[in-house]
């Protein structure tokens, strides 16, 4: 049972792997621009997913992978002509396909027909493509099968290898199988039998040829033999319904399937590797001698496949685990989770044990420090090689935008075009699943926003068709995300009377151009003429901004009216470790994330400036900061009260803008490795989570916003002996 | 919860008293505070440390102590004589924490020494006598055993800091009663 279960999992596993195959391909797919390979990519990868869902008798999923396949079959053998229509039935498709996974995957029933419209329009086109051979079967055209609730006639040559037996195989099965497709009539060819003396018990002698009514498809028909294609010839031919045509002559099937398929061939496909089974067809009554080849390309791509899907087991076969490939191996995410965290604790053990060598005697203890040296030097490629385990390229996020530009694009009427450069850039798998929403919203803007009309574009000489570039790359220990549209750049006008008629910037402040640049990250702007579907309910961008400062990140824009404006996100590698402050007050200590920090500077008497009797602004670079004192805050006693001898840290916060910490002392910059404080306890107020120092002990990471929430709501003494008495109240 | 079942039987099953469910005896690691002695069951210890700083947690009622590293991750420290009213511990090295585990979770609370390890079967707890409000409220107390001369009482860590770490409690406190 609990094996079974595990299949699944695989089966479930792959599957997403399978679906994603097939829709990059099918993005890439457009009339015109036709590559075998990667229609062959694209069926392939239905047909696994449906041979899976039929071991798992997963039927509503079969049976519409099975019109699915269908017409990807008539694409792959040219019959279906490619057409926008057509790619984007397929595109929903699969999208169906993705929904009835999940049903499968979590027990749920599908609603009742919610798949019709797209199999009703699946058929559509398989119907056509049916109709238009008929009527006009062009001779160098191969020929797809008919449709499939016509019976037909298939006669069956299998062959088996004198060794089946061997193999555990039972011919009867297959046979037995055959029966159940339909109709059958089985003759055996005993012409393979040696006289008694030279029997050998435990060879097979035999053949069959089987004769079978039915109206299940080729595949069906193959599939029956999946796991002896191996070990046996199988040729499958194909009349008319009405019977009339004779088997195509046997010279001429032999040809055929003898040029394109030897099952067995030296280093042939591993079993991983469905063979297909040879299959000739005949086309029809009506054109026997031009014998279309059904799949004769079906072993080339299963050859070409195995190559793109390298270490993807393909079909649900037995042994299809056996030859993954041994070039990447699937791991649970919570082990590397743990290793991560083993890898932290070594990397604070090892400063600890620095940090105490350090007060020996100089001299005396060489080689524990040389040995120190290099252990400090391992810890740290192992800390690099862990976190590189857990990177993935951004290209799994970058590779869902070409799908959102197609939509956006119809949508709104805008000729785009998506470039993007530096998908292999690799950067933690947390920060790549925080990207999604991010980078959604920016493309929406730059598509909604940014570019113009193809007629607008054309008359002020630029191309009909607007371009969204996207790239990312490293830089200085930060992954760095662009986004660039050629559109019409920030109307800053606008932006501007927005701001002053939302009550979001008071009118007569000059205020430079990126000071307005940046308005369309404060909540609650919007400066679409009218409400869209896509954006514009002034929900974009600054929720683009506040996610992005949740990761660590900064995002910054850059705009030339009537060229076009440039999105900039800067984003920490990972989220497993921060670079951090550590800054004292009293005896504790805290770390500050680097990215809030402006400076750090120790304020003079005339600087600061009381509000109500209490140091409540500083000047600092000729504005105005409030002060918010640590000590204050968190009640932490014997810290320094009196900023002038203390420190002032000037922090930035999501919205801009900017607040000044009092804090003791400011200790020093350092990777921390970020530790939950819920997992254990709870949330608090102004804190992120924790870390754990080079001594051993716990610092806090402050939250700034939190801070600078905490500030404005002040607790009084009142209200907080209040919050503990709440606290104190029994649980129930 | 069951206020009358819990007052009316002697012994009457309270959740965290099912966990070894066959023997009737049970095992409870006792600990002082003061001149007051306390047991938790056995089974919700996984360690006992010796004192180690803490990092104080801000804006917190003084029975929380902080949070400690413990192999890399971090607990709360909870002092119990605060938590009953007797002021904030001055910790010496001899202070010991008891680090306990409910549910997913793992908390320490700082005594004064670890005393003994008590077998006691369950006909041997009485039930708390109600305490005025204010006190510490009864339903804290899994029941009170005489041992020679001395009273233990034997707490129910589930809920003695339940109010402290979040709602998840309540599903932690179910789970046990179920």
């Amino acid at each position: 049972m609990e094996d079974l279960q595990q299949f699944k999992q695989t089966y479930f596993d792959e599957s997403g792997e399978f679906l994603a195959v097939a829709e990059a391909g099918l993005l890439r797919l457009a009339p015109g621009n036709v590559d075998l390979d990667e229609v062959n990519a694209i069926f392939r990868a239905v047909h696994s997913i449906k041979g899976g869902g039929g071991a798992f008798g997963f039927s509503e999923l079969v049976a519409f992978a099975h019109e699915f396949e269908t017409v990807m079959d008539g694409v792959r053998s040219c019959t279906i002509a490619v057409t926008d229509a057509l790619v984007n039935t397929l595109i929903r498709a699969n999208d169906i396909l993705a929904q009835l996974l999940a049903h499968a995957r979590d027990g749920t029933k599908p609603e009742l027909g919610f798949a019709d419209p797209v199999v009703v329009a699946l058929r559509h086109h398989a119907q056509t493509a049916a109709d238009a051979v008929q009527e006009s079967p062009a001779p160098s055209t191969p020929v797809t099968n008919l449709p499939e609730t016509v019976s037909r006639v298939v006669t069956v040559r299998f062959q088996p290898k004198a060794d089946l037996l061997m193999t555990g195989n039972d011919p009867t099965f297959m046979l037995r199988a055959l029966t159940h497709l339909g109709a059958a009539e089985i003759e055996c060819d005993v012409g393979g039998l040696p006289t008694l003396a030279h029997l050998e018990p435990e060879l097979l002698y035999l053949q069959w040829l089987v004769t079978l009514t039915t109206d299940a498809s080729l595949v069906d028909i193959q599939d029956v033999f999946e796991f002896v294609s191996d070990d046996s010839l199988v040729e499958i031919t194909e009349h008319s319904a009405d019977g009339a045509s004779p088997t195509a002559s046997p010279s001429e099937t032999d040809e055929a399937a003898g040029g394109a398929v030897t099952p067995n061939s030296p280093g042939g496909l591993a079993p991983a590797t469905r063979t297909e089974a040879t299959v000739a067809t005949v086309a029809g009554a009506a054109s026997p001698s031009q014998l279309a080849l059904y799949e004769a390309s079906a072993p080339a791509l299963a050859a070409g496949d195995s190559k793109a899907a390298a270490g993807k087991s393909s079909t649900a076969g037995d042994g299809a685990h056996l030859n993954l490939g041994g070039h990447t191996i699937r791991v649970d995410l919570d082990k590397i989770d743990r290793l991560v965290n083993m890898v932290g604790e070594m990397v604070i053990t090892q400063a600890m044990v620095a940090e105490h060598v350090r007060d020996l005697p100089p001299g005396q203890f060489q080689e524990l420090l040389e040995g120190l040296e290099q252990l400090a030097q391992h810890t740290r490629e192992l800390r690099e090689s862990v976190m590189s385990i857990r990177a993935q390229p951004v290209s799994s996020v970058f590779s869902r935008m070409p799908r959102l530009v197609r939509e956006l694009s119809s949508e709104t009427g805008k000729d785009v075009v998506l470039i993007t450069a530096g998908e292999n850039t690799e950067v933690d798998k947390t920060v790549v699943e925080n990207l999604v929403d991010p980078l959604t919203h920016m493309i929406r803007n730059s598509i909604d926003h940014g570019l113009e009309k193809p007629d607008d574009r054309e008359a002020v000489g630029k191309p009909r068709t607007g371009t969204v570039h996207l790239s990312a790359q490293h830089r200085s220990g930060r992954i760095v995300i662009e986004v660039a549209d050629d559109g019409r750049g920030i109307d800053r006008p606008k932006v501007l009377q927005t701001a002053i008629k939302r009550g979001l910037v008071q009118p007569g402040i000059n205020l430079s151009d990126e000071e307005i640049d940046n308005l369309i990250f404060v909540p609650g702007f919007s400066t679409a003429d009218k409400i869209s579907n896509i954006s514009g309910r002034g929900v974009g961008m600054d929720v683009v901004r506040r996610n992005v400062s949740n990761l660590g990140g900064r995002i910054g824009v850059y705009s030339a009216p009537g060229q076009g404006s440039r999105f900039v996100l800067s984003l920490p590698l990972t989220l497993a470790v921060l670079d951090g402050m550590v800054i004292s007050v009293g005896l504790e200590r805290f770390v500050l994330p680097l990215t809030n920090i402006v400076e750090s500077l120790r304020p003079k008497a005339t600087d600061l400036h009381g509000l109500v009797n209490r140091c409540d602004v500083m000047m600092a670079r000729g504005e105005y900061v409030r002060l918010v004192y640590l000590h204050q805050l968190f009640g932490i006693p014997d810290a320094i009260v009196d900023a002038t001898k203390g420190l002032v840290v000037l922090v930035e916060t999501e919205d801009g803008g900017r607040l000044g910490l009092v804090v003791d002392e400011v200790l020093g910059q350092q990777q921390v490795v970020i530790k939950s404080l819920e997992s254990n306890y709870r949330r608090l107020d102004g804190v992120a989570a924790a870390t754990i120092l080079g001594d051993g002990r716990v610092a806090l990471i402050l939250d700034v916003a939190g801070l600078q929430e905490m500030s404005q709501h002040a607790r009084s003494p009142a209200s907080r002996s209040v919050a503990d008495a709440a606290i104190q109240l029994p649980a129930l | 919860m069951s206020k009358p079942s819990s007052l009316a039987t002697i012994g009457s099953v309270r959740g965290d008293v099912v966990a070894a469910a066959n023997t009737n005896e049970e095992q409870y690691v006792t600990f002082t505070v003061g001149n007051e002695e306390y047991g938790v069951n056995i089974l919700s210890v996984r360690e006992i440390r010796g004192w180690t700083p803490e990092s104080r947690l801000p804006n917190l009622p003084d029975y929380v102590r902080g949070v400690i590293n413990l192999r890399g991750i971090i607990i709360p420290i909870f002092d119990l004589r605060a938590r009953f009213g007797g002021g904030t511990t001055e910790v010496t090295k001899r202070h010991v924490v008891v680090v306990v585990q409910v549910g997913e979770r793992t908390r320490g609370i700082l005594v004064d020494a670890i005393s003994d390890i008590l077998a006691i079967s369950r006909d041997q707890i009485k039930s708390p006598p109600t305490m005025e409000t204010g006190m510490v409220d009864s339903q804290y107390l899994s029941g009170l055993f005489t041992a020679e001369n001395r009273m233990v009482t034997l707490l129910d860590v589930a809920r003695l800091f339940a109010v402290e770490t979040g709602d998840d409690e309540h599903s932690n406190q179910r789970a046990l009663v179920n």
